[in-house]
This record gives structure tokens, sequence and C-alpha cells, in this order.
């Protein structure tokens, strides 16, 4: 909502010194968010004044038309002559009053005007456009004056340029701030004075010789007035003072009677429509439409309507989608001048409606078909049911007043019975909502500034105004004082609360990982869920694999995009390929996030009632039908995992080290993760590990496929980990410290051959195995194959640490633990003790 | 070497004279002390110490004087190799100084060389960002919860008091999650706001109730530099007996002062979320420039736009009716809810200008963050 300053004044009357800033910082804090106070007409600067044209000499042989004229702008040039000014456009006539900025003057841009010489005459100013005045972009002809000006006036203060808008962005529950009288009456409260309610207006009763109405529909029509005007003027044009309160309020002004009943809604908040009594054939009736039915509006779309739309209808059928917009069939004719007489002919006879339409019917119907319009906008907020009489006199009043009509002497007013809405509240419930201290006398006072009726002591007995739909529970009437109080003087305290349990296991494992990663390198990244079938195809993922069962959104942000995740590993991979084409070329990142997985059965999310818990049953039936949200991690590196530099050289990062990020993250779960060679997309289908916690896959590791990295254009040898935390994750877990022995070690190395076939994770296991109680730890440190180990096999080279917890080890000790070891290698894995 | 000889004359021995024994003494502390390095003192050494040294071989002499000489001259040649051996130790501590501090100063590097060989990590700064916010509030004693992306319409709408025809229903430009026949009526969204999960911790069980809940949230608007259709709030809940708007306050006052610093002003405005009520967007006063910016075209403030205010978040006493769907007496409890957008947080906090370096994931804008913010 907009609202020039000027034109609120006319309502309040605010002190004189009052700026828009300060009128806005008190709206602010009366909960009307203020978003913009803009200045008008701070970058013009006169003299700008109305001139006569005295002449015009159509100057040839230019590309453009130009024209060569005598202005009279009566004193202000300082000499009383006319002034000759050359101009480009040609919409204007001798005798016509136009707006003129003379030298000295600046238009905003800044343009500096002065005389000078251009196309072979003098211009000593300008002849102004609306556009050039900043009134609004939407003509680009030179305003034309009606001819009761006198020239030499100051058209800056006959325009009404200078001035102050605030931008309102009104929240839901505040529909009475889309009006003039709304901000008004806000204003009025928030500086203690009074309101000049501008629906205050003596209203003739209703009677039975207005226009026929008939309303089939009492609740979704529930207030219907129609009022007739006869002998308009359809020459007669909106006068300035309306058209700049329309333009400044981001209004464009169209013709008079639209202008009119656009000006009231602006006014008072009640949309109007004002139909040409001449093309509505026959008794207007309000009623759903039926299916099939069509109605072209008066953009000139022609709808398919649905059967829950409201319409306005006559004779012929639907001529209104009722509270969104017009038929085009009804509407008021744009005036024709005849050229030959200059006859106007257009519409004479209007018919002015003023309804009341149900909030929910209209919101709907505005979504359904697309058409967020003025009056949709204000009616899903609320429209004041009261204020349906008032506008519609209004509206008359102006038709009367500038069109030069008569004002029929047939009221319709049908109104459906309005319960009585009384809220009970507890006198002192203001004070225990808010923790402040207002009193009974307070409660009871800014509640009747906002339009209420009150009565009671301790507990009040609360009427609220008509144009207050949003009131309907104490606590809404809470918010009011508290509000109109000011938040900022409720005081601040703690509240006491319970002991605190602090984070739990699982929160305190996802900061585990993360911190365990980025220590080991690992940058973080956050990924957009969305996900194509793209994504799956570049990563290669058979037609059926799980992974291509989605949960889809109806409305994604991007078409190709229309699904969640199923695994981390494209946006992470899509972050790691627009780090690498920015120049950053050794990456290792990291995500943790949830995937969304559907479930087995897609059912529908049930609607629980609100006015009470629902049960168990309930509750637990919505979450079956939510999809499966596990947590994941995953990794990707590229480039150099430890850089070169001149301390030597560096190592490249490969499979090895996504594998060893799985282990980072199960160290960081307390959990021990066993490794075992697999084939799964998008992994290279020889360097890929699946990742188990005992038995179960928890996730898999390796360099990917090179296909994979064709097709996402990712850097040769990129290498990737995922794996679901929830899996990973056991709760409880405490450490046994273990024994540590102070008894000299007894170490041993041995150089296993095996086949190249052979897993190391299996001889290791046998080697531990074999080595029994004594081995205190074993570490792989040679792996080769060649020549010297064999064709088809591979050399593992090994260092056994033995000690014991209550003695020194004998040699011949660790010799048999040793053998031992090796024993069950060679009978697990056929290993066979280099050089035996 | 002499067998002993009991009429033997010590005078008579030229070795054990005591003007040739100080004089092998003499030598000796002189050949140490012209020793230059530790080679020459290890000649020296053998000259003047090893077993043909003079003062070695009048040593041996003693064993065959009568026994009553054999006093004197041991204590002539001990006192002499006892003053010979001290200087051979100072002289060797000399020289070993100079070499050590002669190898010291080989063995010196450029200790400015730049050294990159173990590659820094690092978390995201939303990520910390929440964390931070989370340990306030544990320290409040609050507990941190959390809840799914995907939910149910009835948890992100209908229990918030948001019902189906609610003109902040459309206000919240939502993602529709596809049901099973291919209409919107799934039941549920991609949640807009984290406050389903204040609902889900009211429902697991009896207040009174101090949770905090950050996460990711989702609504439909394009990626710019200030919007992101991903993105992440944090929002609080207390419900207990007592609770009021001034509880709110003293709340968000002590979080701001923690998150952003003390001193600076808040601004309550009224405002209208349907889940609380009475509701309050919270706008913190512009730490760079503290409103002077405002209404002074020469000093502009890019952080709060020149308006001296920054919106922090939306807040309020939460609504009764969200207290019955969630089966808590509104008789007896009351409480307040508050949200805020981290994104922005991390934008002011930060001086961060642009929303997608935050969604984009180039490392050089994550690394300096480190591992706590
Ligand atoms: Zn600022």
């Amino acid at each position: 909502m907009r609202v020039p300053l000027s034109w609120l004044r006319e309502y309040v009357d605010l002190p004189a010194g009052e700026t828009g800033r300060d009128v806005a910082a008190r709206l602010v804090r009366a909960g009307l968010e203020v978003e913009t106070v803009e200045q008008l007409g701070t970058d013009i600067k006169g003299p700008l004044v109305v001139g006569e044209v005295l002449s015009i000499d159509e100057l040839s042989g230019f590309k453009k038309p130009i024209r060569h004229c005598f202005v009279n702008v009566g004193s202000a040039n300082g000499t009383g002559e006319p002034q000759e000014i050359v101009c480009g456009a040609t919409n204007f006539q001798v005798g016509d009053k136009v707006v003129v900025i003379l030298p000295g003057g600046v238009l905003p841009g800044p343009f500096p005007i002065s005389a000078r010489q251009t196309y072979g005459h003098t211009s000593a100013g300008m002849i102004c456009s609306a556009r050039e005045l900043g009134m609004g972009d939407d003509h680009n002809g030179i305003i034309v004056l009606p001819p009761e000006y006198e020239p030499g006036t100051d058209a800056i203060e006959l325009l009404q340029l200078v001035d102050e808008v605030l931008d309102i962005a009104v929240t839901p529950d505040r529909g009475y701030c889309l009006s003039m009288r709304g901000v008004a009456r806000e204003a009025a409260a928030a500086y203690g004075l009074p309101l000049a309610d501008p629906a205050l207006l003596d209203v003739p009763p209703a009677n039975s010789y207005g226009y026929l109405v008939k309303v089939a529909d009492p609740v979704g029509c529930d207030r219907f007035v129609a009022r007739t005007v006869t002998g308009v003027n359809p020459a007669a044009q909106s006068p300035i003072w309306l058209q700049r309160r329309l333009q400044k309020s981001g209004i464009r002004p169209i013709s008079l009677a639209v202008d009119i009943t656009n000006y009231v809604m602006l006014e008072v908040g009640q949309p109007l429509h004002a139909y040409d009594r001449e093309r509505v054939d026959g008794p207007i009736q309000v009623r759903r439409a039926a299916e099939g039915e069509t109605l072209t509006t008066l953009d000139g779309v022609k709808r398919k309507l649905s059967a829950e739309d409201l319409l306005i209808c006559d004779n012929s059928g639907p001529i209104g989608l009722a509270g969104v917009m017009g038929g085009a069939t009804t509407e008021i004719l744009d005036p024709v001048t005849d050229p030959e007489t200059g006859v106007v002919t257009g519409t004479t006879e209007i018919i002015v409606e003023a309804a009341h339409f149900e909030p929910v019917a209209i919101a709907r119907a505005a979504k359904r078909h697309k058409l967020p319009s003025e009056a949709s906008k204000r009616f899903e907020r609320g429209v004041d049911p009261e204020a349906a009489r008032a506008a519609a006199q209004r509206a008359v009043d102006l038709l009367v007043l500038i069109a030069g009509g008569t004002a029929e002497a047939g009221v319709t007013d049908i109104a459906a019975p309005h319960p009585v809405r009384t809220i009970s509240i507890d006198a002192g419930l203001p004070d225990r909502v808010a923790g402040a201290e207002y009193g009974r006398e307070t409660v009871t006072r800014r509640l009747q500034e906002v339009g209420c009726t009150v009565v009671g002591a301790d507990v009040l007995e609360v009427t609220p105004p008509s144009w207050r739909p949003d009131l309907t529970d104490p606590y809404d009437l809470v918010e009011e004082v508290v509000r109109l109080e000011g938040y900022d003087n409720v005081p601040a305290r703690m509240p006491t609360t319970p002991p605190g349990r602090g984070l739990s296991e699982a929160q305190r494992f996802h900061r585990r990982v993360g911190v365990a990663l980025a220590g080991a390198g690992y940058v973080e990244i956050n990924a957009y869920p969305f996900v194509g079938e793209a994504a799956f195809d570049g990563l290669g993922l058979d037609a059926d694999d799980a992974r291509r069962r989605v949960v889809k959104l109806v409305n994604p942000l991007n078409d190709a995009e229309p699904a969640l995740r199923t695994t981390l590993l494209p946006g992470l991979l899509g972050a790691l390929r627009r780090n690498v084409g920015r120049g950053n070329t050794d990456l290792a990142l990291f995500e943790t996030g949830t995937v969304f997985l559907p479930k087995a059965e897609r059912k529908v999310a049930p609607r629980l009632p609100v006015d009470r818990r629902p049960t168990e049953e309930q509750l637990a039936e919505l979450n079956a039908a939510l999809p499966d949200q596990p947590r994941r991690v995953a990794v990707a590196l590229t480039g150099e995992r430890l850089p070169s530099g001149w301390w030597g050289k560096g190592a490249p990062s490969g499979w090895a080290d996504a594998i060893e990020a799985a282990r980072t993250v199960a160290a960081a779960a307390g959990v021990e993760l066993t490794v075992r060679q697999a084939q799964y997309a998008p992994w290279h289908p020889g360097r890929c590990a699946e990742l188990l916690v005992g038995d179960e896959v928890v996730g898999h590791a390796g360099e990917l496929h090179p296909r994979v990295i064709k097709a996402m254009h990712l850097p040769e040898r990129t290498s990737a980990m995922e794996l679901d935390l929830d899996l990973v994750f056991e709760d409880g877990r405490r450490v046994s410290g273990p024994p540590v022995s102070a008894y000299p070690v007894a170490t041993q190395d041995v150089a296993l051959i095996v086949d190249a076939g052979v897993h190391a994770a299996d001889v290791e296991s046998a080697l531990r195995e074999g080595a029994g109680e004594l081995l205190e730890s074993l570490r792989l440190f040679d792996v080769f194959t060649g020549e010297q180990a064999g064709a088809g096999k591979k050399s593992l080279a090994y260092t056994l640490r033995f000690r014991a917890t209550d003695r020194t080890l004998t040699a011949d000790e660790a010799s048999a633990a040793r053998e031992s070891a090796v024993a069950v290698a060679a009978e697990r894995t056929g290993a066979v003790l280099r050089g035996a | 070497m002499s067998a002993p000889n009991k009429s033997y004359d010590p005078v008579e021995v030229e070795a054990l004279k005591p003007e040739v024994v100080e004089q092998a003494r003499d030598e000796a502390i002189a050949a140490f002390a012209a020793a230059a390095d530790l080679d020459e003192l290890k000649q020296a050494k053998v000259a003047h110490t090893g077993d043909r040294s003079p003062l070695s071989l009048a040593n041996r002499e003693i064993g065959a004087l009568p026994p009553q000489a054999k006093a004197a001259a041991g204590k002539l040649i001990g006192q002499a190799r006892g003053a010979v051996n001290q200087a051979l130790a100072k002289r060797q501590a000399e020289l070993e100084a100079e070499r050590d501090a002669r190898v010291l100063v080989e063995e010196a590097v450029d200790v400015t060389l730049p050294f990159g060989r173990v590659p820094r990590g690092a978390r995201h700064p939303l990520t910390t960002l929440a964390e931070r916010i989370e340990d306030t509030f544990v320290a409040m004693g609050y507990q941190v919860a959390s809840g799914p992306e995907v939910e149910a319409e009835w948890l992100n709408f209908d229990a918030l008091n948001l019902h189906a025809d609610h003109p902040a229903r459309s206000m919240q430009d939502t993602f529709f999650v596809e049901a099973p026949d291919g209409s919107a009526d799934s039941g549920m969204v991609l949640r807009t706001q984290t406050s389903p999960v204040q609902i889900r911790a009211m429902l697991a069980g009896e207040p009174p109730l101090y949770a905090v809940s950050p996460g990711r949230v989702y609504r439909t608007d394009e990626l710019d530099a200030t919007h992101t259709p991903v993105f992440r709030q944090v929002e609080a809940i207390a419900v207990d007996e007592g609770i009021t708007f001034g509880h709110l306050k003293g709340t968000i006052e002590v979080l701001v002062e923690k998150l952003i610093g003390g001193g600076l002003e808040l601004r309550w405005r009224p405002s209208y979320f349907p889940f609380t009520e009475p509701s309050a967007e919270i706008d913190l006063q512009c730490f760079v420039c503290r409103g002077a910016s405002v209404g002074n075209p020469d000093r502009p403030c890019r952080t709060c736009s020149s308006e001296g205010w920054i919106e922090l978040g939306g807040c309020g006493v939460v609504n009764p009716r969200v207290l019955v769907a969630a089966g808590i007496d509104p008789n007896r409890y009351s409480g307040f809810a508050f949200g805020l957008g981290l994104e922005r947080i991390l934008m002011n906090r930060h001086n961060v200008a642009d929303m997608r370096d935050m969604v984009e994931g180039d490392v050089r804008f994550t690394l300096p963050f480190g591992m706590e913010i």
C-alpha cells in the first residue's frame, strides 16, 4: 500500500513539521511494515508553469516532426512576452494549456534547462511530458491540462509534484491497512490524534427501487450494494488531484469511472466495480459457476470457470468473476471522439457495485485463475462489510461532482445477517502475556482506540469493529494492546530454565565428523539437494538402480532437476567441478546432509485436526508417509592430496584417500570399519571399496569410473566416498582404556608372497589371528609386484610388534608367535614366506 | 721398564726429577693451549697423555722406586698429570663449544620458507555459526532438536495455525512434494521453516520445553546476491508456566550479545505470524554505522543499506492454538518462539556481500573460516 503523506494528512491532522520518515517510524513501531519513504519532486526546480499554446509552426526537413511554438506563460518569464519553444511532441493544439519549464529550471535527471539554438530557432524552455516530470512513465506525450488554469500558474504546486510516499507492506492480518482509512486510523492512534473517517458519510437507506440484484449464494456474498448514476458525461476526465493521487499510489489513471472506483477503493478499502448499465442485460445475479461456463475478463482473457467460482451474472450469463475481475462485455466504454463533429460518445449510465465476498472463495479464485488483483488482494484479507454503502455513496458523489451525472434514488442493499462477534477477555491477560503491568483502564482504552466496543470489568466483553475481521480471540486483542503500548516498553527478563542436558551423543558425533574431516584437510560444502535424471545418468547408474527412485517436487525451480537427491555425490562433484573450473585444482571436499529415499509404498501424509493433539496412531501414519531421510557424509578428491614443494615430492590424491576418509569418520564414531572389494556405480570397478561396520554395508569409496569422470567433466582419477552416518553411529559407546605394558617390545618382520588377487585385508586378518594375544600392532610397510615377487604374485611386507603385559618376551616366544601368524596366513591366503 | 730395585735412588732417575716433570707438564699444557681445533687437541692429547708421553713414562718408573720414595714421586707425577688433564678438559670444552657454535651457524635455515605440506581443511561457516548459536542456547539449558526436511504439511502449516486457505500460506513460496497420483496433494512439502521441529518437540513430551532447532529450509526463490532457495534458520522455543513476551526479549538480548556483541539497540516491530501472537520482527541496530547513515547520503552504509537497522528475524508468544494442536494445555502453559536466518547473520557478522558465495562451495570462501566461527 502506497500512502502519499499529503493524502494521509487529509484524515489525520499530523503536526506540520512531521516528515515522511517521522511518520514511518511511528507506524513501524505500531506494526506497519513501512518499506520505503519515497521523496517525490525533490529533483525538480522551477520555474515550471502553466502555458497556453499561441502558435504552432510545423518545421519540415527533419527526420521527425518538429514544432516551433510560441507559448504564453503569463509573467512567469519576467517579460510577459510569448515564450519561444521548439518541441518534438505533437499531441497538442493551439489554445491547449500545457506545462512549461523555463530556462533556469531543472528536470529530474538532472537536466538543467537553458535557452539554446535548435532546428534553426531559439528554444527557451521545454513543454513537458508526465514522464519528464517523474509523474509516471505511462505517457510519452506532453501533458495537456484542463482549460481552466491561468498561464503562468506554478505547476509544481498545481501538479502536486512535491510529496512523500510511504510504501507499506501490509501483513495478511491487517487487510484494513490496504486503505487510506486504515493507515490513517493507525497514524491517528500512534499520534493520539482524532481520525476524520472517510467512510462516515450520509447514505440514503436501502429501498425497493434500486437496480435489481439477486444473491443466490449469501455465504459467498453477504453484502451487495448497487447504485446507479445516469447522465454521465463521457468526455469528462479525471481532475488532476485525482490522477495524481492514483499515480502516487501506484495506479495508472485510465478513465473517469474506473479512476473513481480505484480512488474510492484506495480511500476506504472497499473494491468497487462499475458496469455500463446499457450493456447489462437484466437483473444482476450472484451465484457459483456451472461447470463448463466461460467468462472473458476485462484483460481480454477467456477463462474456463470452475464450479467453485463466485460469479456476477446477468441474463446473458457471467459478467464478472466476483471480487477478482470484471467481464469485458459490461465494462465502461472508452470514450470515442467523432472526428467530424467533435462529439464524444461512451458510457453514460453506470451501475456501481460495492459488495462483500467471502475471503476464502476470492483467494481460491484468484489463485486458480492466477489473477491477483487489487480487489482480490483486499477481499482475501478481509474488507469491512459495513463500508460498502459508504463506498458506493462516495463513488456516486464523485460521478455526480466530476462527470455531471445524476444519482438515481434507488438504493440496492442486500445484506445477510451478521452475528455480532463478541470476545470475552480477562482484563489481566495482556499483562500476563506480555509480562508487563498495563492495568484494566489501559487495556480498555487501547481496545477502544482500535475501534472496539468494550464493556465489563474483570472480564471484558469486547466487540471488534467491522473492519477488523482478524480480531477473533483474546490473544488477538492482547496483541493490539501490547503493540499500541509499545513492544519496546515491555521489560526484558530471563526465564528460569531447568538444568540442560547438553548435546546428544548423535549431535556430538555429527560435529566430530566435521571436525575430523576438516582436520584431515577437507573443506565443507553445502550443495542444493535438487537433482534430475541427468545427474543419475552422469553417475552411470543402471536403469533399475535404487537411487533412481526419488522424491519429486511438483514445482521445481528448474524443470531439469525436479527431484531430491538420493546420494550426495551429484552436488558434491558439481562443487568439485566448479572449483576446478575456477582454478582450484587440488581439492578435498566434504558434505554432510540428508538424502531423500521414498518409502516402498508411497502414501499421502494425512491432514490431521488442529483443535486437539493428534493420536499416536495418527502421528505414526503421518511419519510413515514421509520419505526416509538418513544423514550421509561424502568426500571427493582430486589433484594433490599432499602438495609438492621445496621439501620434496607430495602425493596425488586417490582411491586410498577416499577410503581413509571413511576410516576417519568411523574413528569419529568409535567403530571399526572393514573394507571389502566391490563393484558399485559410480566407482571404478577395480578400485571400489565397500565399507562395512559389522556385517552392514554403510557406504562405498574409491576412484570414480573413468566413464563417469568423462561424462561429468571431472579431472582424471577423481576419488569419492559416501557413507551413511546414521548407520555408523552407535549410541552409548564408551572406550575401555587399554592396558599399557612397560615391558620391552619384540619386533619381527615378515615378507609374504601371495597371489596378486589376494586382498591385503584378508592377509592381515589372518596374520592377526595367527599371531594371537601377544601381537601389539601390525603394519604393512611395503607392497610390490614384479620379477622379484614372481608372475601373478605380489609381495607384502609387515612389521609385527609383540609384547606381553606381564613379562619380557623371549626371542623364542616372539618367533613362535610370528610363525603361527605366517602359518595361518599361509593356510587362509596361500601366503609363502619370501625367500622360503 | 726397570725392575724394582730397593737400592735405587730416586734422584738418580732422570725422568722423575721435579724439573723434568714440571717441564713435561708445562709442555703439555702449552701444547693443549696451542691446539687450534679438536683434531690438534687429540694429537696433543696422545702426545702428552698417551702411553708414550713423558709423564706416562715417568709414572712407570715409580714402580721401580724403593717404597720410601714411591709416595713422593707418586705425588709429584699425580699433581702434574692432574694439572695436564685439567688443562686438556678445559681446552676440550672450549674447542667443543667453538665447534658447536660453528656447526649451529652452518645448520641455520631460512625459517620464513613457506610450508604447506599438510593441507588445511575447513568447516562451512554456516555450520559453525549454527553450532555457536546452539552452544549459546545449550548453555542456557536448552536442548538441540531436529526434524525432517521433507515434512508433513500438517506440521509445516496446519499445526502452526496456517490453515489451507490462510493468506500467509501463499506468502511462503513452498516446494510441494508430488503425490503418488502426480498431484500436489501428497500432504508433504519441503519445510519452509524450522517451526515444524518445534511442533515435534512439543508433541514429544510435557513442558517445560526449551529447545533450539537449526536446519535447512526451502522457499521457491531464485538464487541471487540476497536470496537462495535453500537456506538455514535457527528457531528456539520455550514452553513453560508463566512464559511471557518479556522472557522472549530477555532471551534474544542475551543471544545477540553473545553472537554479535553488546551495546547495540534492538527494535521490536509488531508483525504478523500465524503461529505467534503477539508477534514481532526484531531489528538490530546496524553495528557498522549505528544509524549514522540514515538520511545521510554522504555516509552510505552497505551493511544496512542506510536503513540503520538490520532485520534479525521474527518472534512472538506462541499462539494458544498451536499449543492446543500439540496437546499442551494453554491455560497452564505459555511459550515464546523465534527464528533467525543464518545467512543474513553470516553476511552481517562477517561482511559477506553475496549470498552465492555461501552456496557455491568455492574453497577460497570457506577456508578462512577454519574450524570455528
Ligand atoms: Zn549501517
